[in-house]
């Protein structure tokens, strides 16, 4: 496999970033929760007994119109390339299925929320996850050459 | 009316996601090969974000309360603890093979990309069977201090 060779956009990934900011501003501040993607997801599929359930669905439903909001002000689909196999696609997708569960939150919730609040266990959990894939990366394209 | 907003802001994430690039595998892999084609542009989408959120909760939290709720609803534990961190390593070994976390993979579903689709489900199918395997291990323990 031939990496992708993708484009450095500092200023599009900054403005991006901050518009991933504002949303966790905004959730804290209407609905006084931490914008995690793990978190969401989890308590909008799994029964958690609180019942209040709808605006997890809302929320999910906003995510989801994000590209086609990007494609009606810009003309075109943000970029969506894989450069991974279906069988990749698969273990990766319930590796981060797991992982996420155990440790409670994923990059928005530990990485952009927890950090935000110098939670000591999202800091460690964000350094953790990170150094784990700059590992797996590494091993996947350099040692096994996938 | 309450789930406009979290729509809204649902939107203002999925947006962000798109424009960021975290959307797109090929760019988040790239982001981690730091010995290949690297692209660092996914440290101005957690720069843009970090700076936004660390300001904006701390405004956020002046108010006793937030708008649509009785009260702010963050995670107050504090201890590291085995989950956090093998859950996190489990995490960003699955982010690296598949180049998707949770907060990029959901508004990507948004693209109709059929690969999008198998990613989340089996992150759905991860999410699930960490339930089951926590449900299993707790019950084992309770039953080895009886």
């Amino acid at each position: 496999m031939t990496p992708i060779v993708t484009e450095f956009t500092p200023l599009a990934s900054a403005f991006g970033g901050a518009l991933i900011g504002l949303a966790a501003v905004l959730l804290m501040t209407f609905g006084g929760r931490i914008f995690g993607a793990t978190g969401i997801l989890s308590g909008a599929i799994l029964p958690t007994g609180a019942g209040d359930r709808a605006w997890r669905w809302a929320l999910l439903a906003g995510m989801v119109s994000g590209p086609l909001a990007v494609q009606l002000m810009t003309g075109s689909m943000p970029a969506v390339e894989i450069p991974i196999s279906l069988p990749m696609i698969i273990v990766g997708g319930f590796l981060v299925g797991v992982g996420v569960n155990f440790s409670s939150g994923c990059t928005s919730g530990h990485g952009v929320c927890g950090m935000a609040r110098l939670s000591p266990r999202s800091i460690v959990a964000t350094l953790t996850f990170m150094a784990a894939t700059i590992v797996t990366v590494y091993i996947v394209r350099h040692v096994i050459g996938a | 009316m309450k789930l406009i907003v979290y729509y809204l802001i649902g939107l203002v994430f999925g947006v962000g996601i798109s424009i960021s690039g975290m959307a797109n595998p090929a760019k988040v892999l790239n982001f981690f090969d730091l010995a290949g084609s690297w692209d660092p542009s996914l440290m101005f989408v957690m720069g843009g974000a970090l700076i936004v959120t660390f300001i904006g909760y701390r405004l956020a939290f002046r108010r006793s309360a937030p708008l649509m709720a009785p009260r702010f609803e963050v995670p107050t534990r504090r201890d590291l603890d085995l989950p956090l961190i093998g859950g996190s390593a489990v995490f960003g070994i699955g982010w690296g093979i598949a180049g998707f976390c949770p907060g990029g993979a959901l508004p990507a579903l948004g693209t109709g990309m059929i690969e999008v689709a198998i990613f989340v489900a089996s992150l759905i199918a991860g999410l699930l069977t960490a339930r089951v395997l926590r449900r299993v291990g707790v019950n084992a323990l309770t039953k080895s201090t009886t």
